[in-house]
């Protein structure tokens, strides 16, 4: 029987601090065996707070959840076997490293030798093994960092939780993290739930991504899938950059649908949410998938553009301009040697796929 | 100048121009400490040199009697008296009685030889008539003039420089010939006071770090509107004076008081046959204990609340059942403020006076009740001085141990 549920179920999960206000709304989430899910979702949209529950430090005000078919609510902490990584780590600073890492064995009661087999080859997978005899005050960030890591994972669980572990670090030293993690998780197998407020992190690391926001999962998808294929408006506007247009309506056909901007004309987009006719709606097109023309071109669709202002990056050019009333339009423009001449206060056209423009709901 | 030293800009060595532009600063810093600094040093560094040098020196002796003092200062304190003793003594009996000065010395050598004041003063008066041989005419004016204990004692007394008063603040005495001896048995309290002083102490410190440790773990892990009523409750005793609730306890404690009242409602105890929690050991230390308790309180809160909660969540998630987290993970990290905390309530506990003499009675009483004593009613300073330096001692001593074992810079106090 347990073999037909997933290994982590969230089952009309409710959670409410204060009697008045739910700050998960009615969670259904299913994690497989040795998936790496991300929560994705701004601060204070309960990503934290559902893990927190999963982990047990965190009652859920209603509804079950389910580890390997069995329901846990009322299983202490300690008895889930759930492995944890924490925000600031969390390493014993009276214990060394050594030390912290034995913890989970020793109240285990694991003998001696495993226990320092164990402790070895967990230092060995985050490559620390010289640092055993330190204290964590003595490490840096980031070999805290692989510490924590190696700490919830030495005593082998099958679920690893990570509460935004790499929030403390600098830029270069996450990014690299990411893929260390990402190893990891390839190659031992386990289950990660991961929580960030970081989408790159979240792309790089996860099979998939629920991304949370106000209590509600707005969409759970692999990374493709949520980059290129946004739901609504706000999963559209929080993973990558957006541009949006809003317009209504005017007709349905075929999965597509057209969109009066009033007076700057008329364009087509993919149809991802039911709108009724004369309903607005919220256009989103990548800035990467727009190209800027001097005249219109035939079998796209382009808007009159006028360019404000441009950003030189090397690889790329962020021109921002005005279309369709919109002055925050962002194209990035790629630096090849074919660059046409941009200037401030140029007219031209911006144009893109039709593939390319998602009609979301307006929020 | 040699080629190693680094240049300023302007040629003069880095380090002499790198003084001279902190100099401004460093006069600013201690100028404004030096009021402070000034203060501290005359209210309290200097008495308490000057006072403590009165532990082992004492001149009421030997300036008001300088021949008999030098005499003594021959005499090897066994062989009989002679003549040349007996007549700068006669002669030293005569100049103190006419300068008035007969009282001290008399005094100083009665704390040696019980008896002395009357022997001194009534010796004095007559000793203008005093014929030579002196010896005969002291030893017929009174037969106490033959006792060798009794010269033993003046030259005891006539000692500008003496450890005798440190002898006496731990039970010893000094002998004539050199050396110590114990204090007669009856005359042994100090050491037993001393005793008693650190068992008093210590339970008090125990108490307060059971009764105290909870409650600064509630205050430290409950929200911040429950937790900040909690430090009222706990400061608001801290606020009353000392005398205030010291009498409290006498109307809580007394033999008609409420805890009695109560037990007796309660039948614990019979209305004839009521519990004596007053004016005793058990008096002292449950006063003493409800106000040391913040000494302990304060240091553990602010160290715990350092203590972040994810360090007892990792354990727990880890596989540590609720003790185990706290007993392996929490209370390792929250020993810095123990032993502030403890360290803190026993040295002040180990010199605590109004409590122990308002509610100690007599078997309550502690040290610094018997340096009261001294300093106010027998007026033995020097004693007074020496059972305050001999405390002192114990205090730096238990400081070592403190730092050996737990190491000072692990102190918080906030």
């Amino acid at each position: 029987m347990a073999s037909n549920l997933p290994f982590v179920r969230y089952d009309n999960v409710q959670k409410s601090y204060d009697g008045e206000s739910l700050v998960v709304k009615n969670l259904n989430l299913d994690i497989e065996k040795g998936e790496f899910v991300t929560m994705l979702g701004p601060s204070g949209s309960g990503k934290t707070t559902c893990l927190m529950m999963l982990a047990g430090f965190e009652t859920a005000t209603h509804g079950d959840i389910l580890l390997d078919g069995k329901p846990i609510n009322n299983i202490p902490p300690h008895r889930r076997g759930i492995g944890m990584v924490f925000q600031n780590y969390a390493l014993f600073p009276h214990m060394t490293v050594n030390e912290n890492l034995a913890f989970p064995l020793k109240v285990r009661k694991m003998d001696k030798a495993e226990t320092e087999a164990k402790v070895k080859r967990a230092l060995e997978m985050v490559q620390m093994e010289a640092f055993g005899d330190r204290k964590p005050a003595q490490l840096s960030g980031g070999q805290q960092q692989r510490i924590a890591l190696a700490r919830a994972l030495v005593f082998e669980p099958e679920l690893v939780l990570m509460d935004e572990p790499l929030g403390a670090l600098d830029k270069q030293l996450r990014e690299h993290m990411q893929y260390e993690i990402k190893h990891i998780h390839e190659s031992l197998g386990v289950t990660v739930v991961y929580v960030t407020h970081d989408q790159s992190e979240a792309l790089t690391m996860s099979n998939r991504i629920a991304v949370f926001n106000d209590g509600v999962v707005q969409q759970l998808a692999d990374p493709v899938t949520l980059y290129e294929r946004p739901e609504n408006a706000f999963v559209a506007q929080f993973i990558g950059e957006n541009n949006t247009l809003v317009g209504k309506v005017s007709s349905t056909k075929a999965g597509k649908v057209e969109v009066d901007l009033g007076k700057h004309g008329k364009v087509q987009a993919v149809k991802v949410v039911d709108v009724p006719k004369d309903g607005q709606t919220t256009l989103s097109i990548r800035p990467e998938r727009v190209a800027f023309e001097e005249k219109a071109p035939k079998g796209k669709m382009s808007l009159p553009a006028k360019v404000l202002e441009l950003i030189y990056l090397g690889d790329h050019i962020r021109c921002r301009m005005s279309v369709a009333g919109n002055d925050e339009f962002i194209a990035k423009i790629p630096n090849s040697n074919k660059t046409i001449s941009l200037a401030p206060g140029k007219n031209g056209f911006v144009s893109w796929n039709i593939d390319d423009c998602r009609a979301l709901d307006y929020s | 100048m040699s080629d190693t030293r680094i240049l300023a800009a302007d040629g003069t060595p880095l380090k002499k121009k790198l003084a001279q532009s902190m100099f401004r600063t460093k006069l600013r810093a201690f100028g404004l400490v030096c009021p402070l600094l000034a203060l501290i040093i005359s209210a309290f560094v200097l008495p308490i040199l000057f006072m403590l040098t009165a532990a082992v020196y004492d001149d009421s002796y030997s300036s008001l009697m300088p021949e008999s003092t030098a005499a003594m200062q021959e005499w090897d304190g066994e062989s009989p008296i002679t003549e040349a003793m007996a007549a700068a003594m006669v002669s030293d009996l005569i100049r103190a009685r006419e300068n008035k000065d007969i009282g001290k010395v008399a005094n100083r050598v009665n704390r040696e030889y019980s008896g002395a004041t009357s022997l001194f003063k009534s010796t004095s008066r007559s000793a203008k008539k005093f014929e030579p041989p002196y010896l005969e005419a002291l030893r017929d004016k009174d037969k106490d003039w033959n006792d060798l204990e009794l010269w033993q004692a003046i030259k005891i007394a006539s000692d500008t420089y003496t450890l005798g008063y440190i002898a006496n603040a731990v039970d010893m005495r000094a002998k004539a010939t050199g050396g110590f001896e114990p204090q007669d048995e009856l005359r042994q309290i100090h050491i037993t006071l001393f005793i008693r002083t650190i068992e008093i102490s210590f339970i008090v410190t125990v108490a307060c770090l059971l009764l105290g440790y909870p409650v600064a773990y509630l205050m430290a892990n409950l929200p911040l509107r429950t937790s900040n009523l909690l430090l009222i409750l706990v400061l608001m005793p801290f606020w009353t004076s000392l005398l205030v609730r010291t009498t409290a306890w006498i109307a809580m404690l007394q033999g008609q008081g409420v805890m009695n009242d109560l037990f007796v409602a309660f039948g614990v105890a019979s209305d004839e046959d009521r519990f004596s929690l007053i004016y005793n050991k058990t008096g002292t230390l449950i006063a003493m204990t409800h106000i040391m308790l913040p000494f302990m309180i304060m240091p553990l809160y602010s160290v715990m609340k350092t203590i972040s909660p994810a360090y007892v969540r990792a354990a727990k998630s880890m596989g540590a059942t609720n003790w185990t987290a706290f007993w392996k993970v929490y209370f390792p990290q929250s020993v810095p403020g123990i032993g502030a905390g403890s360290l803190l309530v026993f040295i002040l506990a180990i010199g605590y006076y109004i409590t122990p003499a308002l509610v100690g009675g007599q078997d309550g009483q502690m040290i610094s009740n018997i340096i009261d004593f001294h300093m106010r009613k027998s007026l033995n300073w020097n004693l007074a001085a020496a059972l305050g330096l001999v405390l002192l001692v114990f205090v730096l001593f238990f400081f070592w141990i403190y730092d050996r074992v737990v190491g000072i810079d692990n102190m918080k106090l906030g």
